[in-house]
């Protein structure tokens, strides 16, 4: 089954990846051809693991005691542009071009 | 994860009844947007810390306070996330400005079920909540601070046909505004589907300045999350008296059961309370809990005099309450104190002066000049006469000073 061009636009939207070319997309088949080899385990019944900690450890808790801060001058200096204390950004997501506008879209297939 | 958020997220999930999860997960929400920098916020879309829960609230049927109707609004369940930074919109130099002050700070979001039917009802199931947040500790709750967020989910449908599409409202800033947002949401979905329109599944700012609502800027079409789950945060374990582990350190342990034997009275309790105590009216509880330290106000006044308390509630709400809200005051601002307002009901309770004679008083107390109550009445001869003779002497100087009134009288 192929990957349609529609979800790989899709994904490029979501992920901000780039796919580039065709070698590009069929890596991406390859990728997924492995990774389908899950389904051929069959889990029924088997409670999916999202932990190897499983039920034994539980997630640190940390007192709520203050540690750390006062670095605004540093964090600051991450801004390409900023305005007073505050980091500035374009007035919203940028969005990527639509399909049919986009030239870079698997160039060279 | 901070330990203090898990407790409130727990006192929260029982306070409203909820069934807490001794094992939840957390998750990663991917999306890209300015004022969150790591791309993903993490939550708990797969299992949340408390499901299915209620809250109780009140509403007054018709003009009078007295007529009082209790309803129940279904929680779906309380998640644990982190908040995002704070943008603010400069439209006028076209960018954001963002703040990260706040982000990364964790959140309890409360997701309730379609079960109110108008403003009304959601300000003032809102409100109660608001009280339980503030009485628990989990959260000042104050919503014009951002401490409170509240977004609407509105949708109308013809009674028993299914639901309608939903929309999203948001920016309301405070419980008043809710109640508008959600109403003029409600007439304009009912006036675009009369119409031959439809409603569309979007997300919508609520502008208090024009009182209505507008479709919000951004809006990139439907959201693909990626959830997935969060690989730093494992699996949060809660436990309760049985399960308590044996070695295990105890600032890693939450246990539900000491928690839950520790939640102070909520907000309904109080209430029942003081009306068992006191004697005063149910709708009387309900507006000393309304106002921060009222209560305690009045319980502090009923201690210091020999004035029945079904006495000293009205001077609390009618006299001193309508004094506080005229001049924007809290109680706590209060230039007449607990003591001083005791003191002179008990001058009053002792027929030392007439009420109305107590009216002038208090005028005379709200300049908070620091005089007492007895300084006033004696400075204003207020003082009700109790000498029979004395008393008999006034009033045939009245009579003797006024005769032709006195003639026109006796007849009738």
């Amino acid at each position: 089954q192929k990957v349609s061009v529609e979800v790989l636009d899709h994904l490029e939207h979501l992920a901000l990846v780039d796919f580039r070319d065709l070698e590009g997309v069929e890596r991406l088949q390859k990728a997924i051809q492995f990774a389908d080899q899950l389904h051929e385990v069959n889990t029924d019944g088997v409670e999916p693991m999202d932990s190897v900690l499983e039920d034994r450890w539980c997630l640190y808790l940390r007192a709520d005691d203050v540690t750390e801060g006062n670095c605004t001058k540093d964090l600051l200096e991450n801004a390409r542009e900023k305005v007073e204390e505050y980091f500035v950004a374009p007035p919203g997501n940028i969005p990527l071009l639509k399909l049919e506008e986009r030239d870079t879209f698997l160039q060279g297939s | 994860l901070n330990r203090r958020c898990v407790e409130a997220a727990v006192m929260t999930g029982l306070a409203l009844n909820c069934s807490i999860n001794k094992k939840s997960l957390f998750d990663r929400k991917h999306y890209f947007y300015a004022d969150l920098p790591a791309g993903y916020q993490i939550t708990q879309q797969r299992v949340p810390i408390a499901v299915n829960g209620s809250l109780s609230y009140s509403l007054c049927i018709g003009n009078k306070m007295s007529q009082m109707v209790t309803k129940t609004v279904r929680i779906k369940q309380i998640q644990l996330e982190q908040d995002s930074g704070k943008s603010l919109h400069d439209d006028t130099r076209s960018q954001i400005l963002v703040d990260l002050n706040r982000a990364g700070v964790g959140l309890m979001e409360v997701v309730m079920e379609p079960d109110m039917c108008c403003g009304e009802e959601a300000a003032a199931a809102v409100r109660e909540l608001q009280l339980i947040l503030q009485t628990l500790g989990s959260s000042q709750a104050v919503m014009a601070e951002g401490q409170l967020r509240v977004d609407a989910n509105v949708s109308v449908h013809h009674p028993g046909e299914p639901y309608g599409v939903r929309t999203e409202v948001k920016n309301i800033n405070s419980i008043r505004f809710l109640a508008k947002a959600i109403d003029y949401e409600i007439q304009r979905q009912i006036d675009e589907l009369e119409n031959g329109g439809t409603i569309l599944n979007e997300t919508r700012a609520f502008d208090s300045k024009l009182g209505c609502t507008v479709p919000m800027r951004d809006k990139e079409g439907k959201q693909d999350y990626r959830f997935m789950p969060e690989p730093n945060l494992p699996p949060l374990i809660l436990y309760d008296a049985k399960s308590l582990p044996a070695n295990m350190n105890h600032q890693q342990v939450i246990n539900i059961d000491w928690i839950r034997e520790r939640l102070p009275d909520l907000p309904s309790v109080k209430r029942e309370k003081l009306v068992e105590q006191y004697g005063i009216l149910p709708e009387h509880s309900f507006t000393l809990l309304n106002e921060d330290g009222l209560a305690d106000f009045f319980e502090s006044v009923v201690k210091q005099t020999q004035m029945k308390p079904k006495k000293v509630i009205g001077w609390i709400l009618n006299d001193l309450l309508s004094y506080l809200k005229q001049h924007s005051l809290t109680v706590k601002k209060s230039p007449v104190s607990s003591f001083l307002l005791a003191d002179l009901l008990n001058l009053l309770e002792k027929k030392k002066i007439s009420s109305t004679a107590a009216k002038q008083v208090l005028a005379e107390l709200w300049k908070g000049e620091g005089k007492t109550p007895l300084e006033i009445v004696k400075e204003q001869k207020l003082e009700l006469l109790q000498d029979q003779k004395e008393l008999e002497q006034i009033c045939q100087a009245v009579i003797d000073g006024q005769e032709n009134e006195v003639i026109m009288m006796v007849p009738g």
